[in-house]
């Protein structure tokens, strides 16, 4: 096996902060601190030297990455990617550990670094690539290129300054996707511009990684993320959580981002945090099969009943509804009452709703549940709880027929009648 | 190819061959500082005459007409003290913009690996391209009055400027480095070349100090810049002698100052990102 392009072992960065309260020090701050510091020893006084000065970035983090592959890096905010990549690109020192590099890195850690305001589109490209890395004759060559990539045409002879933001960011991601370097970092750059824009430069992305290149790519787009790498870092709070085939880690990053909870009844009169002026409340949600079994998998088509144990303190009018998204978090189905009926029904007291869906069609996977109450013109939330459970559709089993089913494609199923006539 | 990161670990020695590497963003930042200057303004390189002209002529009727301080050699008070100045000029402004050129790029430190002594140096070019153009009124000035330099004053030249460069650079990054770390310095440094001015012979020539022996040999040791300024009077005017024990004494202040903040500077430089 080839030796890995890059070879991080027990790497951690710290931070000392607290001792700093403003952002920077100045020659008196310090005199004055480093006088009180001797003032205190003279005295026998106790120099407490605070724990919480330090703050570890990084712990301990270790794992290779072999030439050509092309490695998410996926976490919360705060779990130390930035700093991950801000090490890698030499911008700052590690405190312990090392990093072996076996190629030539070019660090994309924002659009745009480096663009002055006063010079021309063409100048800053000259610019801006010398600052990436690009030697002049490089940029001379892909000159052509870079100026059609952007779509800037006849602007590319006034100042940055009169530029839109859209043109802007066109112009600096087209400098910085023509960079051809062995190893390319890139810091969550990618979500900039219109769609259009943005699929052309996961385009590009996609293009640099078929070329044989390494590219390290930190982004919070789940997508993306799928779409352009083969393994995945998930970091949190500093350390290595997993570092695997990338289905299986985001598979992990968003389960852990949604609390886990595998129960079909879900006492909700204490759960936090929820939606609404909580004029009235969703005190239980109960998902049941066919039978009136509490259960989280159904099999597609199948049918699924929801049952709502409410409480209102006050009179008042409500809608119910329960919403269904993915498990990225982008909805799908928005089953309400109010859909069903004009009439408005007042309500106090106990209240228990049952929602009944005879035929899923949604295909097989993960799918999170939302209860949610609001007045009857479902212009205000009284009480709206996001994804407090989850439901697994199964696969169908037909006799006759396999069903293809493939998530790239489609997200529902629906019945079609197919006549072919030669 | 293949190299390690690791933290750092003791004095680190300047990497030359990778300064070489990056000359073209050397270059490219160099360019950016000097269009950047003039672009947009309507008066542009005119500015850079302007300036020392006007300089000259309110300097010469205060400290010449009222307080009457002679060059004391006989040379025309406007063209001494012309030459000095534009001397002069160039080691504050390099001395200030090289302070803040860190903090000016901070954004560049923080987002892209290059080594950081690009950013101070490019504070040394830009001044050298308005000593040029002050120098053109040089020349028309000694026209005007007749001089011409010395052989041996066009000889020195080169070293003058070496000298020059090195001492606004060492102490240039210094400043630099610690402007970083500490703000304040930024607001006392504008201060300091003021007072510094006064303590250099712009305007008035060094003999007139030496009835204050101790302040003279102060100057001469810790100032490099009066040396270089008295051996380009000496030079390109032909009034008075050179004083090459003064150069001397310059020149090795300037390496010691250079080579000083140099190390300073290249030793701090690892945690600019952190503290910028």
């Amino acid at each position: 096996m080839a030796k890995p392009i890059i070879e991080i072992e027990h790497l951690s960065k710290r931070y000392r902060i607290g001792a700093q309260r403003e952002p920077y020090l100045s020659i008196r701050d310090t005199v004055v601190r480093r006088s009180e510091h001797l003032w205190n020893i003279l005295r026998r006084k106790e120099t407490v030297r605070h724990a919480q000065d330090d703050f570890w970035a990084l712990k301990d983090i270790s794992f290779s990455v072999q030439p050509g592959e092309a490695v998410g890096i996926i976490g919360r905010n705060g779990a130390g990617k930035s700093t991950l990549l801000k090490i890698l690109s030499q911008i700052t020192p590690p405190t312990d550990g090392s990093i072996t590099m076996r190629g030539r890195v070019a660090s994309l850690l924002e659009v745009g670094t480096g663009f002055h305001q006063e010079l021309t589109g063409r100048e800053n490209i000259f610019l801006n690539g010398t600052i990436l890395g690009m030697t002049r004759a490089e940029i001379r060559k892909k000159f052509d290129e870079i100026v059609a990539f952007s779509e800037i045409g006849k602007f590319l002879d006034t100042p940055v300054k009169r530029y839109s933001s859209g043109m802007y960011v066109r112009l600096a991601f087209a400098v910085a996707a023509h960079l051809e370097p062995e190893i390319l970092i890139v810091d969550e750059v990618l979500a900039v511009g219109d769609a259009g824009f943005q699929k052309k430069c996961l385009g590009k992305m996609g293009d640099v990684t078929k070329h044989g290149r390494t590219v390290l790519f930190v982004s919070h787009n789940m997508n993306a993320i799928q779409q352009l790498t083969q393994k995945c870092l998930y970091l949190e709070s500093g350390q290595v959580q997993d570092f695997a085939l990338t289905s299986k880690v985001v598979g992990e990053y968003l389960g852990a981002t949604h609390r886990e909870v595998k129960s079909a009844v879900v006492d909700l009169s204490d759960w936090q945090p929820r939606l609404g002026n909580n004029q009235a409340q969703i005190l239980k949600l109960e998902i049941l099969d066919v039978h009136d079994r509490p259960t989280t998998t159904l099999p597609m088509l199948g049918s699924v009943k929801f049952r709502l144990t409410c409480r209102f303190p006050k009179k008042c009018d409500a809608s119910f509804g329960v919403f269904i998204h993915t498990s990225e978090e982008e909805p799908l189905l928005d089953l309400r009452n109010s859909d069903t009926t004009s009439t408005c029904q007042v309500y106090q007291g106990n209240v228990v709703v049952l929602a009944t869906v005879t035929a899923l069609s949604m295909y097989p996977g993960e799918y999170l549940v939302s209860p949610w109450i609001a007045d009857f013109q479902c212009r205000k939330d009284l009480d709206w709880v996001q994804y407090c459970s989850r439901i697994t559709i199964l696969p169908p089993v037909f006799e006759d027929r396999i069903l293809s089913l493939d998530p790239k494609w489609g997200r529902i199923y629906a019945e079609s009648s197919w006549r072919i006539t030669q | 190819m293949e190299y390690k990161i690791t933290p750092p670990m003791g004095l680190l020695a300047v990497n030359w061959a990778e300064l070489w590497r990056f000359r073209d963003l050397f270059l490219t930042l160099a360019w950016r500082d000097i269009s950047v200057r003039y672009k947009q303004a309507a008066l542009g390189v005119l500015w850079a005459l302007l300036q020392p002209i006007s300089t000259m002529l309110i300097f010469t009727f205060i400290f010449n007409r009222m307080a009457n301080i002679q060059s004391g050699d006989g040379t025309p008070y406007p063209i001494f003290f012309y030459t000095g100045m534009i001397i002069w000029q160039y080691y504050s402004n390099t001395l200030s913009n090289a302070s803040n050129s860190m903090v000016a790029n901070a954004s560049l430190v923080q987002k892209v690996y290059f080594p950081r002594l690009i950013v101070p140096a490019t504070a040394a070019t830009t001044g050298l391209v308005d000593l040029a153009i002050s120098s053109l009124v040089l020349i028309g000035l000694m026209a005007w009055y007749g001089f011409m330099p010395q052989f041996v004053g066009i000889l020195i030249l080169p070293v003058l400027l070496v000298v020059m460069i090195l001492s606004a650079l060492g102490v240039g990054l210094f400043m630099a480095a610690l402007n970083i770390k500490y703000r304040d310095v930024r607001y006392a440094l504008p201060f300091v070349i003021q007072i510094l001015m006064y303590l250099t012979p712009v305007i008035y020539p060094v003999r007139m100090l030496d009835k204050w022996p101790l302040v003279k040999s102060l100057m001469v040791w810790l100032n490099p810049i009066s040396a270089v300024i008295t051996n380009a009077r000496a030079g390109l005017l032909g009034q008075s002698s050179f004083d090459l024990p003064g150069l001397a004494i310059a020149g090795l202040m300037s390496c010691v100052m250079f080579i000083v903040g140099l190390y300073y500077f290249r030793n701090t430089e690892r945690y600019f990102a952190d503290i910028a």
